[in-house]
């Protein structure tokens, strides 16, 4: 390892060397991943929004509001009985066949969610699933973001005939 | 070298070398096994109140990705059940040893060698994955019909050849067990070449010879080398994850094939069991019906064309780019080690994502594990609608980031230099992005 055939002080250089780019390499992590992020001003409004189940799917399956939207589900059960959870908020329905049932909450937190069959309709009734977003998507923005920052560090850290890193991992 | 071998801890090397604590485990599993297949065959036809479908497809393989392989390698293979009784029967005994000549059956057709059965296995479990994962009766069949298989051609061919050249989980575990923590290797490499006898080859179940192991792909740590070894010369080794990736390891167009198989099964299990697509899942339950064969035409083309496609075109590139002269197919096969903490890390995110919320099922079909209304431990009924929360989409993120991370430093080390990763790193960062925005898009 190219760490331990140089002379001790060199080495001593070069470890406080690579800690500097681990503690900013983790400093990045945490900043793109918990760094608050404004939301865009929108008026809250009302918003009706019929959804049909039916086995094993949602109409419509992808919903999009704005936070603090008062949000107003109808869901209609088309065959069997279903029902709809809603992840993240305590906020749950369920219909019978052919029936509706109504319920109302406030999106007030921002971000995807999703949405469940809540009651046992079937086969495949683990995987009923929605997705109702709320806001921008800033998870799939930070995702993005700390993938790029993967791999620029994971080059960087390698660059050169030696590695950066060359000391910690084989 | 930092390793730790786990022989040098009495305790350890005690529990290694006892075939009895080995012995105990494989009889649970293999109990739980049987069950199993009864529950599948004669329990409630509701996958959520089945202890075939819960056991097997949420505790089981979601124990398989975020504890054995990750933390233990191939350790799964040493307690597996299904090549227990063929193999019992090959060694002559229960605890007994492979010995020289025992049961010398015929060798694995050459033609048939390397990963691609096991490939096209994984292939066949995703397609008819909806339909198995959600039916009791066919888990059962599925896991009976492999347990057949494993006994009957342990009658016909030699030591583990099912293990090794069939089964669609030791291609899945063998693949990420490349990037485990554990190993076995030799202490010596002089002891070993000095000794005329190999007693450990021939007591391998693998056909392996300690020696010459450079890869953990094909080892399933039973440890009967560890305990036949004459001249304690064999290490069971804790060691940096991802140790078997790099320039210094040879591999095979074979393993390229199965890394993208996996990479494909993970894009398609994600969309259907996880996207808010009915007609996708819907398509992919009808077995049979005109969907189904879209959905497997969609399938097959993802695994068989359009990532094989991606790959090659980055691998072709990177050839180019790179200094050494390599041909296409060695590029393909050296490149697939990227392919090894890329799956793994996705198969992880996406495990967190479909058992997190699935796991309020497991305790309560303890209760009942038939679906028959009984409520032996006081807990039946108590399963709820599971949820994914603010942390395990974190934890998703995450770990698809260090995924990429961990595939961009392979790809950086196999090919030398940063010109020659790129390509790889931006297939790399394509399929990353595919499973983002399919887990928390």
């Amino acid at each position: 390892m190219i760490v331990e055939s140089l002379p001790p002080h060199n080495a001593t250089r070069m470890s406080w060397k690579r800690l500097r780019w681990i503690v900013l390499f983790a400093a990045s992590v945490l900043l793109i991943l918990f760094a608050p992020l404004p939301l865009p001003g929108t008026t809250p409004v009302e918003r009706h929004i019929r959804i049909e189940a039916s086995r094993f799917q949602f109409n419509p399956a992808e919903i999009q509001v704005n936070p603090g939207d008062r949000v107003t589900v109808e869901l209609v059960a088309t065959d069997v009985v279903h029902g709809f959870s809603l992840d993240g908020y305590n906020f749950e329905l369920k219909a019978d066949p052919g029936q509706t049932a109504t319920g109302t909450f406030v999106a007030k937190k921002a971000g995807v969610f999703r949405f469940r069959c809540a009651v046992a309709c079937g086969n495949l009734h683990p995987f009923m699933i929605g997705k109702l977003q709320v806001g921008p998507n800033f998870l799939l923005g930070r995702g993005i973001a700390l993938g790029l920052l993967a791999v620029i560090g994971a080059l960087w850290f390698l660059r050169g005939p030696s590695s950066v890193l060359s000391g910690i991992t084989p | 070298m930092n390793r730790l071998d786990l022989t040098r801890i009495p305790l350890m090397r005690a529990f290694l070398l006892n075939r009895w604590p080995q012995f105990l485990l494989r009889a649970i599993t293999l109990a739980g096994f049987v069950f199993t297949i009864v529950a599948g065959l004669f329990g409630s036809v509701v996958g959520g109140h089945n202890f075939a479908i819960i056991f097997v497809w949420i505790a089981w393989w979601t124990a398989l990705k975020l504890f054995f392989i990750p933390f233990g390698g191939r350790s799964w293979c040493a307690i597996c059940p299904i090549p227990m009784p063929g193999e019992w029967l090959q060694h002559g005994g229960i605890l007994q040893p492979r010995r020289k000549g025992s049961a010398p059956g015929r060798r694995w057709p050459k033609a048939l060698r390397g990963n691609w059965l096991q490939a096209g296995g994984f292939l066949l479990v995703g397609l008819f994955g909806a339909l198995t994962l959600t039916t009791a009766s066919v888990t059962a069949l599925v896991l009976l019909g492999i347990f057949v298989l494993a006994f009957v051609l342990s009658l016909v061919f030699e030591r583990r050849s099912f293990c090794n050249y069939l089964c669609p989980i030791g291609g899945f575990t063998g693949l990420y067990a490349q990037a485990g923590p554990v190993e076995v290797r030799v202490k010596d490499a002089r002891v070993c070449a000095a000794h005329a006898e190999k007693t450990c080859y021939d007591a391998c179940p693998w056909g392996l010879y300690p020696l010459a192991l450079k890869s953990s792909a094909n080892c399933g740590l039973c440890m009967e080398c560890l305990r036949v070894c004459p001249v304690d010369n064999i290490a069971v080794n804790l060691r940096p994850w991802g140790s078997d990736l790099g320039p210094q390891t040879r591999h095979r167009l074979d393993e390229a094939f199965l890394g993208l198989v996996m990479l494909a099964s993970v894009l398609v299990d994600a969309a259907v069991f996880l996207g808010p697509w009915g007609q996708l899942k819907s398509a992919a339950y009808a077995t049979g019906s005109l969907s189904w064969f879209v959905f497997s035409g969609g399938f097959l083309v993802t695994a068989l064309g359009i990532l094989p496609g991606l790959y090659t075109i980055a691998a072709w590139v990177s050839m180019r780019l790179g200094a050494a002269k390599v041909t296409l197919r060695q590029s393909l096969a050296q490149y697939s080690q990227v392919l090894v903490p890329l799956g793994l890390m996705a198969w992880i995110a996406f495990t967190v994502a479909f058992a997190f919320a699935k796991f309020s099922y497991v305790l309560p079909v303890i209760s009942d594990p038939l679906g028959w209304g009984w409520n032996l431990i006081g807990i039946a009924g108590t399963a709820w609608v599971g949820q994914s929360t603010p942390a395990s989409l974190l934890i998703q993120v995450v770990l698809l980031a260090g995924g990429l991370f961990w595939a961009s430093r392979v790809a950086r080390r196999v090919s030398g230099s940063a010109k020659g990763a790129l390509p790889l790193v931006a297939f790399s960062s394509i399929f990353s992005l595919g499973m983002l925005w399919l887990l928390v898009g």
